[in-house]
């Protein structure tokens, strides 16, 4: 047996230490998580029902639910959708397929800095260009901001997804004589069509937690929408506006409705890491 | 005839293939690509244009300021900038040696069958809405450490004069701790990469030379040192630019205070508070000029940090997330 020296011994007992903070470290995380989420469910679950899922917001004491921010959320989310996807894909694809050189090097450093702009500067720049000049706060304008923080995290997540496509596939369809244009819409993008719509799935659960960039352009409403021109509720700003009130009754909505919310949210996460398992 | 090689040059740059589709499609791409260019200077102009009228007002006092008095027609962004740069670095103070813990912990220690649920868990932290982090601020987190930690601290460090003054439970340190959770799993990931990116043969050659674990992983953390101070700007580039929690557990009261335990107010809170009610066209191109300043800051902080961690996953074709 070796007789190990004192230097030796505290060596050992250091690196026995660190190991076991480097755990307890990440112990720590995952119970902030776990407390943080155990504490929705248990707020949550005691206001939620099926009439506070259909019903408006009413006067403290008379109930009252979030029907038309769920509604107003998944409006804003489908119009977020329309502008942010395809823009986006077509960004990865340029990213991916066209622009290898010095442009698309500059635009690859861009949208990664785009990513972290804070979503309250992009309220500030969507209030500056759509709500001053249309007079008023309106859905469209709160679609156009949450677009704005989709369309980056969609073009890197297809950029990454269409550099896992084998080369031999593009070089097979160029080889059969397609054009370019052809491969990339007939064969690229369909054989890593997956990897884009989880990328899609994810960017869609990040911009529905969003809330600054919606104070000022879709800024909350008491009723049903009706049009897109007019100022519409959402989930997020509706829990912000509730949380912040004096009102217990209020304080218990926005429980509620964080439980909704981080179903919403934490689901599509879960059921995309589901999904792509295999591949990371 | 010189224009008919322009022409051809042209074509040539546009598609190798000199199919016309090709030429269709790559320019319809590139000008989606430039739309981000675009969208980056528009961003400027826009920000720049609507905050003409207090840049000329105030000037470089905006930023030397402390005074905030709307009523007065008074705009100082000090106690603004302030609040922003002590709440990130609270945050950045308790989440670096937590993110590097974990990092470590997850890529050098844990076996993969821990590893990879492990570290979903951590990166689920980051997808929580930042509201719904205000909530659990505000109604849990608030409270807690007005009962118990911030009398403790007041204690035993009240000869500092950082943990003196009035116990409300909302404050800088509220604020900072919950920036602390938020940007941690942002930074472990990050380091996760940077470290998976340092080759074997470093951990390999240490171990043969007699080093323990821990000193192992010290030459990691060397090796990785560029791609580790990247995520942490990453890190510290969210922190200053996050809004909703931090609005919701700070106090908003934009006054310079010593001690952690008083209100404070941060550049992003101070937009979303006070944008809807600005009244007057100089407080809000007042405020407009704070979220110029924020745009700016995060703007070059995320480059930087970008080009850091480039630098280090680029060798092994990591991919940086978040």
């Amino acid at each position: 047996m070796a007789n190990y020296g004192n230097a030796d011994r505290m060596r050992r007992a250091t690196s026995g230490l660190m190991t076991t903070l480097t755990a307890l470290c990440t112990l720590l995380a995952v119970s902030a998580l776990l407390i943080i989420l155990t504490y929705i469910a248990w707020q949550g679950i005691g206001s939620l029902s099926f009439q506070f899922l259909i019903d408006r917001p009413r006067p403290v004491g008379e109930g009252g639910g979030i029907g038309n921010a769920i509604l107003g959320s998944l409006v804003l989310l489908l119009i977020s959708s329309a502008f942010g996807l395809p823009l986006g894909i077509c960004v990865g694809v340029y990213l991916s397929e066209i622009g290898r050189g010095r442009v698309g090097g500059a635009v690859r450093f861009l949208v990664d800095t785009l990513t972290g702009i804070p979503s309250i500067v992009t309220g500030v720049f969507v209030y500056a260009i759509l709500v001053l000049p249309m007079k008023h706060f309106s859905a469209l304008a709160g679609g156009v901001a949450l677009a704005m923080i989709m369309i980056p995290i969609v073009a890197r997540t297809t950029e990454e997804m269409l550099k896992l496509v084998p080369h031999s596939m593009r070089e097979g369809a160029l080889a059969l004589g397609a054009p370019q244009w052809r491969v990339i819409i007939g064969v690229v993008i369909p054989a890593a069509a997956p990897g884009i719509a989880t990328g899609a799935m994810l960017a869609i659960a990040r911009v529905s937690g969003e809330t600054a960039p919606l104070l000022f352009t879709a800024f909350g409403s008491r009723f049903f929408p009706t049009s897109l021109n007019e100022p519409i509720a959402s989930l997020t700003v509706q829990i912000y506006n509730y949380a912040i009130s004096p009102y217990d009754e209020w304080h218990a909505q926005a429980w509620a409705a964080t439980l909704v919310l981080m179903t919403l949210v934490l689901g599509i996460n879960i059921i995309v890491r589901f999904l792509t398992r295999k591949k990371f | 005839m010189s224009a008919v090689v322009e022409n051809v040059t042209w074509r040539r740059m546009l598609s190798p293939t000199g199919n016309t589709g090709d030429a269709v499609f790559r320019i319809l791409m590139l000008l989606v690509a430039l739309l981000m260019v675009g969208i980056v200077v528009a961003m400027v102009i826009a920000l720049a244009t609507d905050s003409m009228l207090s840049i000329r007002q105030f000037g470089f006092s905006f930023l030397t300021s402390q005074r905030w008095d709307p009523i007065k027609g008074e705009f100082g962004a000090l106690p603004f900038v302030y609040g922003t740069v002590a709440s990130s670095l609270i945050a950045l103070l308790i989440s670096i040696p937590l993110s590097l813990g974990i990092a470590i912990f997850l890529v050098e220690q844990a076996p993969h069958y821990i590893a990879r649920p492990v570290g979903f868990l951590v990166e689920l932290l980051a997808a929580i809405p930042s509201v719904v982090y205000g909530v659990w601020g505000i109604f849990v987190l608030a409270p807690f450490l007005r009962q118990y930690v911030e009398p403790a601290l007041a204690k035993w460090f009240g000869w500092l004069p950082l943990f003196r003054g009035t116990i409300t439970g909302i404050g800088l340190l509220t604020g900072g701790i919950i920036l602390a959770i938020m940007v941690t799993p942002i930074i472990s990931a990050v380091v996760r990469d940077v470290l998976a990116a340092v080759p074997g043969s470093q951990r390999e050659a240490a171990l043969a030379l007699g080093a323990t674990k821990w000193e192992m992983i010290r030459v990691v953390l060397v090796n990785g040192a560029p791609g580790i101070a990247g995520a942490v700007i990453l890190g510290l580039g969210r922190a200053l630019g996050e809004t909703m929690a931090v609005t919701m557990v700070i106090g908003n009261r934009p006054e310079i205070s010593a001690s952690l335990f008083e209100p404070s107010y941060t550049i992003a809170s101070a937009i979303a508070n006070e944008f809807t009610e600005a009244t007057g066209d100089l407080y809000l191109s007042a405020l407009v000029e704070l979220g110029l300043i924020l745009f700016l800051v995060t703007f070059i902080v995320n480059g930087i940090a970008r080009l850091l961690v480039w630098n280090v996953t680029r060798r092994t074709g990591g991919v940086a997330r978040a």
